[in-house]
C-alpha cells in the first residue's frame, strides 16, 4: 500500500513540485523553536479568513443585493434557512473575531519588532491586508441594510468628499448614485464577494511567501539563520511540521471555544459586534440619534473627530493609517525585540497602547467636551509615537543580545 | 547568410513601443467598465425635480421631502426668529454664504426666496448625516446660548435656523439649499429652476 502511494506521490512530483512546495513551507521550514502563544494568531488569522470565505458562501446562496430585498432576506436567513442563524453568527461574529486576531497579529510584530530589516516587506504586505480588510469590512457592514449600515456607509463615502476638486465627483461615482442607494449596494455586494476577497488571498500568499524566504522572527528577536549546521539547518530551528502545526491546534481549539461561546451565547456582543440600530431597515430620510462604526474602526474615527475641520480630519485618519506602513523605516533602534530595548521605547509602546485603546472606545462615544478633548490628547500621542520614534527608539539599547537563543 | 547580429536599440525600440502601445489600449478598455460605476440614466432621471405643497405648512413647523433621495426640508419660520437671525454674526462661519451652495436668488440673511419659507438639504456639509431640527431656546444638551437651529447628533456640527453653519464644529460649510422655485404661492417646485 506505502509503495503504491510513494509511486503516485513520485508520479505527481515528476509534474508538479509538491513534495517541494510541502518541504519548503512545512516539513522543512524551520522557525525558531521559542515561539509563544503571541505567535497564534498568524495561524489563526488564516482560520479566520477561510471560516468568512466558506459562511459567505453559504449567505450568498439565500442573501438579495437589493435595497428593496435586503434586509428581509437577511431576516430570512435568521429566522427561516435551516442553521441560517448560524452561519451568520459565525459571518458576523467572524468579522470582529478577524480583526482581534489581526490587530494582536500586528501587536505581536510591533513588540517582537518583527517589521524590522530583513521583514519590511512582510510587515508591508500584512499592512495592505489590514487596509483590504477594511474595505472588506466596511462593505460588508452595507449588506443587511440596516439604518447603520446606511448611515455608516453615508459618512465613510462622504469622507472621499473632502478631498479637494475631484471629492464630490469621486463620492458620486463610488454610491452611483445621488446617496447611498440600491446602486451603491449592490456594487458593494460585488466588492465584498468577490473582488477583495481575490485581492486578500493573493496577498496572504505574497505575506507568507516574504516571510518564509526570510525567515520568522521569535520573541528574543535573535536572527536563528546565523548559525546554522553543517546541513544549512539553523541550529536553533524546529520544522514548522509537525512541531508547530501541532502546536498551533492548541490555539485553535482555545480560540473556537472562545468564538462558540460568543457565536452561541453573545452574537451582538451588547451591541459592539451587531449595533443595535442595525435591527431597523434603513431609512435615508431619518439619521439615527448616534452614528459609530462598528469597534474595529473606531480608534482612526475618533481621529476623524478629533480634528475640527473636514478635510483636515479625513487627511489625519488616512495619516494614522500611512504611518503604519512606515513603522519598518521610522524604528531605528538597533535591537528587534522588546525583553533588550530601553525604558524609554517600553513606556512609548504602553502609551501608545493606551492612546489606541482611548481613541476605541472615545470612536464609540456620542460627541462630548470630554471626549473630543482626550481623542485629541489620544491622536497626538498616537502621532507622536511613530512620528518621534527616529529619536527615541535607539535611547537605551546597549543591552547585550545574545548570539544564541538557549544563551544565559 | 551573414552571421546573425542582435541590433539591441532596435529590440529595445520595440518592446518599448509594444508596451507604449498595450499600455493606451488598456486605459482605452478600463474606461467604460471605471464609466459603468456612474450613476446610471435611470439614476438619473429619478433625480427629477419633485413638488412640494406649503399650504398646510405652519409657523414653526417642518416638513420633509425626497429630493434625489435626500431630505429637503421646509420650515416656516416667524417674524422674530427673521429678527433674531439678522441679529446673530459673531458664532457663524460663512456669515453671508460665501463658500455656501444655494441658488442666487437665496443668497441673503435669511437664505430663501421668500424670508419666512426656508428650503434646505437636511444632510450635514461634514459627512452627510442628517441634523435634527431643534427650534427650543436654551435646552440642557445645547446650552444657554442655544437659540434655535439645526444639530447633527453624529460629530457635532450646529447650524442656525437659516441653515448656517457655527464656527469650530467639524462642518465647513452652511447646509444647501436646492435649487427651486415657486410654481403658485404654495406650491413649490424642487429641484427645477437655477
Amino acid at each position: 500500500m506505502s509503495g503504491m502511494l510513494k509511486n503516485a506521490l513520485g508520479w505527481a512530483d515528476a509534474r508538479f513540485p509538491l513534495s517541494k512546495v510541502w518541504n519548503e513551507h512545512l516539513a522543512q521550514y524551520y522557525a525558531p523553536k521559542n515561539f509563544n502563544w503571541m505567535y497564534y494568531f498568524g495561524s489563526l488569522a488564516m482560520l479566520v479568513l477561510v471560516n468568512q470565505i466558506i459562511t459567505g458562501i453559504f449567505l450568498t446562496i439565500h442573501y438579495k443585493p437589493d435595497a428593496l430585498l435586503a434586509f428581509d432576506s437577511v431576516e430570512y436567513i435568521m429566522r427561516d434557512v435551516e442553521w441560517g442563524w448560524l452561519i451568520r453568527y459565525m459571518h458576523s461574529t467572524g468579522a470582529s473575531a478577524f480583526f482581534i486576531v489581526v490587530y494582536m497579529h500586528m501587536f505581536r510584530g510591533l513588540v517582537y519588532g518583527s517589521f524590522k530589516k530583513p521583514r519590511e516587506l512582510v510587515w508591508v504586505f500584512g499592512m495592505i491586508i489590514y487596509v483590504a480588510l477594511m474595505a472588506e469590512a466596511f462593505m460588508g457592514y452595507l449588506l443587511p441594510w440596516g439604518q447603520m449600515s446606511y448611515w455608516g456607509a453615508q459618512v465613510i463615502v462622504s469622507l472621499f468628499g473632502a478631498i479637494p476638486y475631484v471629492g464630490e465627483d469621486l463620492a458620486l461615482w463610488l454610491r452611483g448614485d445621488y446617496v447611498i442607494s440600491d446602486a451603491t449596494l449592490n456594487r458593494f455586494f460585488a466588492f465584498h464577494v468577490i473582488a477583495i476577497p481575490l485581492v486578500l488571498v493573493i496577498l496572504v500568499f505574497m505575506h507568507i511567501v516574504a516571510l518564509h524566504a526570510v525567515g520568522s522572527n521569535n520573541p528574543e528577536g535573535i536572527e536563528i539563520k546565523k548559525h546554522k549546521d553543517e546541513n544549512g539547518i539553523p541550529l536553533d530551528g524546529i520544522p514548522f511540521h509537525p512541531y508547530y502545526s501541532v502546536k498551533d491546534l492548541v490555539g485553535v481549539a482555545v480560540f473556537l471555544f472562545i468564538f462558540a461561546l460568543i457565536i452561541f451565547y453573545m452574537p451582538e456582543m451588547g451591541g459592539y459586534f451587531l449595533e443595535h440600530a442595525n435591527f431597523v431597515p434603513a431609512d435615508p430620510l431619518k439619521t439615527p440619534e448616534h452614528i459609530a462604526p462598528v469597534w474595529y474602526f473606531t480608534p482612526f474615527y475618533a481621529v476623524l473627530r478629533a480634528v475640527p475641520d473636514k478635510f483636515l480630519g479625513v487627511v489625519a485618519m488616512a495619516g494614522a493609517i500611512i504611518v503604519l506602513f512606515l513603522l519598518p523605516w521610522l524604528d531605528r533602534g538597533v535591537n528587534k525585540s522588546i525583553r533588550y530595548r530601553g525604558p524609554v521605547f517600553k513606556a512609548a509602546i504602553i502609551a501608545f497602547c493606551i492612546s489606541f485603546v482611548g481613541l476605541g472606545y472615545f470612536g464609540m462615544q456620542p460627541v462630548t467636551a470630554v471626549g473630543t478633548f482626550f481623542s485629541r490628547f489620544f491622536s497626538i500621542i498616537y502621532f507622536a509615537f511613530f512620528l518621534l520614534m527616529p529619536w527615541y527608539s535607539n535611547i537605551g539599547q546597549d543591552k547585550y543580545v545574545p548570539e544564541r537563543l538557549d544563551e544565559k | 547568410m551573414s552571421e546573425q547580429v542582435v541590433d539591441k536599440r532596435r529590440r529595445l525600440f520595440l518592446t518599448a513601443a509594444a508596451t507604449a502601445v498595450t499600455g493606451v489600449g488598456a486605459a482605452y478598455v478600463a474606461v467604460p467598465f471605471l464609466a459603468s460605476m456612474n450613476p446610471s440614466d435611470r439614476a438619473k432621471a429619478a433625480g427629477a425635480p419633485v413638488e412640494a405643497d406649503i399650504s398646510k405648512l405652519e409657523l414653526g413647523q417642518l416638513i420633509r421631502v425626497e429630493w434625489r433621495g435626500k431630505p429637503v426640508w421646509i420650515l416656516k419660520r416667524s417674524q422674530e426668529i427673521l429678527a433674531q437671525i439678522a441679529e446673530e454674526t459673531s458664532m457663524l462661519r460663512d456669515v453671508d454664504s460665501n463658500e455656501s451652495e444655494q441658488p442666487e436668488s437665496c443668497k441673503n440673511t435669511a437664505r430663501s426666496i421668500k424670508p419666512e419659507v426656508f428650503l434646505a438639504v437636511g444632510i450635514c456639509t461634514h459627512l452627510g448625516c442628517s441634523p435634527t431640527y431643534r427650534p427650543e431656546v436654551a435646552p440642557e444638551d445645547l446650552g444657554a446660548d442655544w437659540k434655535g437651529g439645526f444639530f447633527c447628533p453624529c460629530h457635532g456640527s450646529l447650524f442656525d435656523l437659516s441653515g448656517r453653519v457655527y464656527a469650530g464644529v467639524p462642518a465647513p460649510l452652511n447646509l444647501v439649499v436646492p435649487p427651486h422655485e415657486y410654481l403658485t404661492d404654495t406650491r413649490i417646485l424642487i429641484g427645477g429652476a437655477s
